[in-house]
Order: C-alpha cells, then sequence, then structure tokens
C-alpha cells in the first residue's frame, strides 16, 4: 500500500503542472485562433490538434529527438543546465503536449459562442479591452474551459505513452500511477498493480465529482 | 446638441454587397432614424457608437470630431460619451441586475460584486423601479423589466447621447406602448440627447422632433414634421 502513494502523489502533481500550462498556453492560443481571420489559422489548428491523433509514443518519439540533450530545443536548454529527459519536469511537458488539444478546442469553442454584442456593449460602456476580456469573454466562457481543463487533467493523469519514452520509468522519479501499472504487471506484483487500479479509479471519480461543484450555479442556469 | 454625420462604407458578404452613403446634420434633441430593415439604420448608429468604422466620412458630436477618415481621427467606442441601447439589451447573463447597471462605474478588471451598493446604482434602480429584482439574473427578467435595466445601464455611465436600436421591437403590444411613454418621460426629465432607430411610424410620432428617412443604404429626406415624413414615405 505503501508504495501506491509514491507514484500516486508524482502523477497528482505531473497532471495539476500539465493542466496549469495547458490552460494558460491553450485558452491564450483559443483566443487567437477564434479571432484570427487568416486562411492559415486552419493549417494552424490541424498542428496544434495533431497530439490528439498522434499514438503517443509516435510523440513520445518527437519530443525525444527534440529535447534530448542532442536535440536541438535539448542543447539549448543544457546551456541553462536544465534537462528534460529522464526527469519528473520531462512527465510534465509529455502530459502537457499530449493533453493540450483538449483544452484548446473546448476553450475555442466557448470563445466562439459568445456573444460578439456583449463585448459591443461593454465597449460603449467605457471598458478598455483587456477589461472586456477579463469581465466579460473570460467569465462567459468559463464553463467551456474549465471542462477542457477537466478532460486535459483526466488525459495528463492516464498519460502513458509520451512519457515513458521521454521521461522513463524510474520509480519515486518518474514513475506515474499508469508506468507504475505497467511495470507491476511486467513483475508479475498482482498485489501492488490490483491497488494502483484502485487507486487510479479512485482518483479520477474525484476528479469528475470535485469538477462538477467548481461550476458556479448562476452559469449552468443561464447559458441555456 | 447637434450630431453630423457623413459616412460611406461598403459591407462585403458572401450573399450580397451593400453601400452605406448616409449623410445629415441632427440638431434637436430627438431625431429618429425611419426605414425598412435592411437601409442601414443600425450599420450608421454603429457607426456613430464607433463599433463600426466607415470607409470615408466624418462624425461629428457637439462640435467634437469623433470620426475623421481624411484627418486619421477614430476616437475608440469607450471614450465617445456614446451609450448604447441593443435591440435585444445585450444584458451581461453572468451578472445580475444590480451588477450590469454598475458595470461603467467600475473600470478595472473585476466585475462589481454581486451585493456590491453604491449610492449611484440605488439611484438608477429607484428611478427604472427595479430593487425587487436588484438580485436576479437576465434570464429570469420579464422583457419589460430587461429594457429597463438595459436603460438604467447605459444612463449610469452618464453619456452625451442616448443611441436606441429598435428599442420596443423585443415587446409585446402592451408593453411597447408603455415603455415608449416611460422613454420618453424620461428623456424629457434628463434632457439628454437621443437618436432612436425604428421601422414603426408610432415610434416616429412620438419622438420624431426631426426624422431622417433612410432606404437602401442612403438618406432619403430630413423632415422636422414627423407627419410630412411618415406622409412620405407610405406614399
Amino acid at each position: 500500500m505503501q508504495d501506491a502513494w509514491i507514484p500516486l502523489a508524482l502523477s497528482l502533481k505531473v497532471a495539476s503542472w500539465a493542466t496549469a500550462l495547458d490552460l494558460l498556453f491553450g485558452v491564450a492560443a483559443a483566443l487567437a485562433l477564434a479571432r484570427w481571420r487568416s486562411g492559415a489559422r486552419d493549417v494552424v489548428d490541424a498542428l496544434l490538434t495533431l497530439p490528439l491523433v498522434m499514438p503517443p509514443t509516435v510523440l513520445g518519439y518527437y519530443l525525444l529527438v527534440l529535447l534530448g540533450r542532442r536535440g536541438p530545443i535539448g542543447a539549448w536548454l543544457d546551456t541553462f543546465g536544465v534537462r528534460l529527459v529522464f526527469t519528473w519536469e520531462g512527465a510534465v511537458i509529455a502530459s502537457m503536449i499530449a493533453a493540450f488539444p483538449l483544452v484548446l478546442k473546448s476553450a475555442r469553442a466557448a470563445f466562439e459562442a459568445t456573444d460578439p454584442q456583449l463585448e459591443h456593449a461593454a465597449r460603449t460602456l467605457g471598458l478598455s479591452e483587456t477589461a472586456i476580456f477579463f469581465r466579460v469573454t473570460l467569465p462567459l466562457a468559463a464553463r467551456g474551459i474549465l471542462a477542457g481543463a477537466l478532460l486535459s487533467f483526466a488525459r495528463a493523469l492516464g498519460e502513458f505513452g509520451a512519457t515513458l519514452m521521454l521521461a522513463g520509468n524510474l520509480p519515486g522519479r518518474t514513475q506515474t500511477l499508469s508506468v507504475a501499472v505497467y511495470s507491476a504487471v511486467q513483475a508479475g506484483d498482482d498485489h501492488t498493480a490490483n491497488v494502483l487500479v484502485l487507486v487510479t479509479s479512485v482518483v479520477c471519480v474525484t476528479v469528475l465529482l470535485v469538477a462538477g461543484r467548481l461550476v458556479p450555479q448562476h452559469t449552468l442556469s443561464t447559458s441555456r | 446638441m447637434s450630431l453630423a454625420v457623413d459616412i460611406q462604407k461598403t459591407l462585403i458578404t458572401r450573399e450580397r454587397k451593400f453601400e452605406l452613403s448616409v449623410s445629415f446634420t441632427g440638431n434637436c434633441q430627438r431625431i429618429v432614424l425611419f426605414g425598412p430593415s435592411g437601409a442601414g439604420k443600425t450599420l450608421t448608429l454603429q457607426a456613430v457608437a464607433g463599433l463600426l468604422k466607415p470607409d470615408r466620412g466624418t462624425i461629428t458630436l457637439g462640435g467634437e470630431p469623433l470620426f475623421d477618415a481624411r484627418r486619421g481621427i477614430d476616437v475608440p467606442a469607450r471614450s465617445r460619451g456614446a451609450a448604447y441601447l441593443f435591440q435585444d439589451y445585450a444584458l451581461f447573463p453572468h451578472l445580475n441586475v444590480r451588477q450590469n447597471v454598475g458595470f461603467s462605474l467600475r473600470q478595472g478588471w473585476l466585475n462589481p460584486r454581486a451585493r456590491e451598493v453604491t449610492r449611484a446604482v440605488e439611484y438608477w434602480l429607484d428611478a427604472f423601479e427595479l430593487h425587487a429584482v436588484a438580485g436576479n439574473y437576465p434570464a429570469e427578467l420579464s422583457g419589460g423589466q430587461r429594457q429597463r435595466v438595459a436603460l438604467a445601464r447605459a444612463l449610469a455611465a452618464q453619456p452625451r447621447i442616448l443611441l436606441l436600436d429598435e428599442p420596443f421591437a423585443a415587446l409585446d403590444a402592451n408593453m411597447r406602448e408603455r415603455m415608449r411613454r416611460e422613454l420618453s418621460d424620461l428623456q424629457t426629465r434628463l434632457d439628454i440627447p437621443m437618436v432612436l432607430i425604428t421601422h414603426d411610424e408610432a415610434d416616429v410620432a412620438v419622438f420624431g422632433d426631426q426624422v431622417v428617412h433612410v432606404d437602401q443604404g442612403r438618406v432619403q429626406n430630413v423632415a422636422h414634421d414627423e407627419a410630412l415624413a411618415v406622409r412620405d414615405v407610405s406614399r
């Protein structure tokens, strides 16, 4: 039982970081895509959606090539002493990229569904564009963004392929829940596997229940 | 206050091309832009508010240029002091009545709090008899209440001019009559200049100190006698 807590804590840490970063970049990218009037928009959207359809191992391989110590980005990061391969930060990057399209898609749909007339109204009431974003656009899109963040957290929690490729399977350092389950089964350790699977299931149900409560009530009643 | 509009704008959509070329000078407190739907009335009003940028021309309010294509002047909508009442009111669905009314009184990145009581908001809630529904959300209000909230929200910003886009179109017949009277009284009491657009002759009769008849993107005539204008149109 003791053994289950370490990968659980690591998984929660990795998934939380990945979701936070996805929220930041996903919302920014979604806003840009929703406002951008250009033919290149669909190409950029397709590129950013790739992680959703690519096999996670292929994604992981790309990341390994790019972020490895001899990779173009990895070599540059290495000059600052930052190493992503075989570290928990690497697991964050892998989960973040894998779950990114989920936030992007939900947030873009949410931004495109907000009535531009409400932003016009705020403009005539004297608000700056930044204030309009925080007071009108973002609150109206919040429900969709939250739904995306929830999916992204679940995806990051379950991330296996890309994480294994980039961060490896180091117990206590990069061995997340889903990787630990695989290791336990491979080693024939059914007891640990059972515990880990049970813990994972409980965490997933808890996440879903908590997220259901996060959505403000009046947003639910008015966004029919 | 005088409002001088002389603008051109070409709008191209997949279905059609629309040429807006509107020119009039209003010097009454109540100006009505009258014409059938699709005539370009809303586009004209949006240009005055700063929500639509004309290709060419000028817009002047009380001697101050709001837009001048040649001189490169385009005062942003937030600084024009023009309150805009949208046809379907455009109330913020995530904010209650109190927050909607007080929306412009707080300029930062945060909305007013749901129970925040300020003197200005209380004044406008009183003026429009909205105290009973102050904590309600727009989805819970009747058509007449929504319009009152939209008016209170617009006036709380202390605008220099009130722009109304078909303000009674979304109301049923009884309510329309009543709100027409309310708005007329209010305008007289506050003495705020207003531009109202409508396709309803009854609105022209009540608010048409000066009637600008718009059709197919152009001003057909400007009249100070509403009866004349209406007769002219229905000829």
